[in-house]
């Protein structure tokens, strides 16, 4: 789902009228519910909707990407600070944040701290997991030290949060050649032990950067032993999973298993097989705000399924 | 021909032998990395070459040896990584970060 289906550019370049159209099909989010296993979108919706939703809400972002300077995007701290100015701003205050990583492009120090400063001022928990971008110094020093404390393992963890259990996997340490995403033996182990005993009704969700289901293998979009993970977790009435990466909004259903990918809040990135290569897209800067956003997502008791409601920074 | 026209040749042909044996000796090979694939994807360098990795993308990239026989840090755009083959193999490798990104230096010996 990108705005660049939308696009009716015929080399002449968009009219007003076109872009005009473009901005509003993107700039509004889409509350979605699922009944037997079809997602249904329940229509548009602005900020004011989402505020109204019950029960535990909290909110997604990813790819933040500090330090990111090229074309794409100039300016990615400019438009993370825009991402959480637009965070403070919703009137029902989120029980607490996710991070689904690349919190920065490489790595370095005045990165991580350009966006601690930054996400700090939500005012919110923040839970992470690491992309590949925040793994790059060579034994992974700055991420374990700032943000895996009591966790296990390459960083992988979880936690309960009103009756919800979560996971917070990473899927972007150790990779090999040839391959996508991984997860490996020691981390599927931990999973298969960390919920034995769990109730089939508790709601799991699920938080790694690359999707765990496969988007587009020949861009390496996809975690190759995720189906193992996901076996573990067949007997749970409802699981969901919130990813990164790939830097715009997909969703899939498969039986229980809800898939979720979030917006950046640096770049775009065109859409599986669209252009020669993942890397970062270049729009027009009066576009490039439609394209970039955060993620609420909102378990209502009683429930099975989550509200996932993606909003693009300008509307 | 005259025999100073005959010495000038001999020169000549020696000056090309003396230049062609040493780059025999220490070529350097250049590997593009562009939209997230390295360009030649294989290349066959001799013992002694040097082969240099430049990324020409948006996003970074590694040079990680299949059995760690070398690796480069993440090379930001238009960063360069060398390294010199001594040992006759193939080497495989791939992007750490983006590993459907693979290539091959196959290293032959010197002298052949």
């Amino acid at each position: 789902m990108t705005v660049h289906d939308h696009d009716h550019d015929h080399g002449d370049g968009p009219t007003r009228r076109k872009v005009l159209e473009c901005m509003t099909w993107a700039g509004t989010g889409v509350l979605w519910t699922i009944s037997g296993g079809v997602p249904h979108s329940l229509g548009l919706v602005d900020e004011a909707n989402a505020a109204e939703a019950k029960g535990l809400t909290f909110l997604q972002i990813s790819d933040s990407h500090m330090g990111f300077d090229k074309p794409a995007n100039p300016n990615a701290k400019g438009t993370l600070e825009e991402a959480i100015g637009r965070i403070k701003a919703i009137p029902k205050k989120p029980a607490f944040m996710i991070h689904t990583g690349d919190i920065t492009h490489l790595s370095k120090v005045s990165e991580f701290d350009d966006a601690d400063q930054i996400i700090s001022q939500a005012k919110l928990d923040v839970h992470y997991v690491p992309g590949e971008h925040d793994i790059i110094d060579p034994e992974i020093k700055i991420y374990k030290e700032r943000y895996s404390r009591g966790t296990k393992g390459s960083g992988y963890y979880s936690f309960d949060a009103n009756g919800v259990h979560f996971l917070g996997l990473v899927n972007v340490a150790n990779l090999k050649g040839g391959g996508m995403g991984s997860l490996g033996d020691e981390q599927l182990e931990w999973i298969e032990a960390d919920l034995k005993g769990r109730s089939a009704s508790t709601p799991i969700v699920v938080l790694a950067h690359i999707p765990l289901w496969t988007v587009y293998p020949q861009w390496g979009w996809g975690t190759e032993d995720s189906a193992r993970a996901l076996g573990y977790m067949k007997r749970f009435g409802s699981v969901t999973v919130l990813n990164g990466h790939i830097h715009q909004v997909m969703q899939k259903v498969e039986g229980n298993v809800t898939f979720h990918t979030a917006r950046s809040t640096a770049f775009p990135q065109p859409a599986p097989g669209s252009a020669p290569s993942a890397g970062p897209m270049k729009v027009a800067d009066d576009k490039l705000r439609t394209m970039l956003g955060t993620a609420s997502v909102t378990f209502k008791r009683g429930d099975k399924q989550l509200a996932i409601i993606d909003t693009p920074l300008k509307s | 021909m005259t025999f100073v026209k005959i010495l000038a040749q001999g020169a000549i042909a020696l000056l090309v032998a003396v230049v062609t044996a040493s780059a025999v000796q220490a070529a350097n090979f250049e590997v593009k990395i562009d939209n997230f694939t390295f360009n030649a994807q294989q290349v066959t360098v001799k013992a002694g070459d040097t082969v240099t990795w430049i990324n020409h993308d948006d996003i970074p990239h590694t040079v990680t040896s299949t059995i760690m026989a070398f690796r480069s840090k993440a090379m930001d755009t238009d960063d360069k990584f060398s390294f010199t083959f001594t040992t006759p193999g193939s080497y495989a490798y791939f992007c750490s970060l983006h590993p459907h990104m693979t290539g091959t230096i196959v290293v032959e010996a010197a002298g052949k």
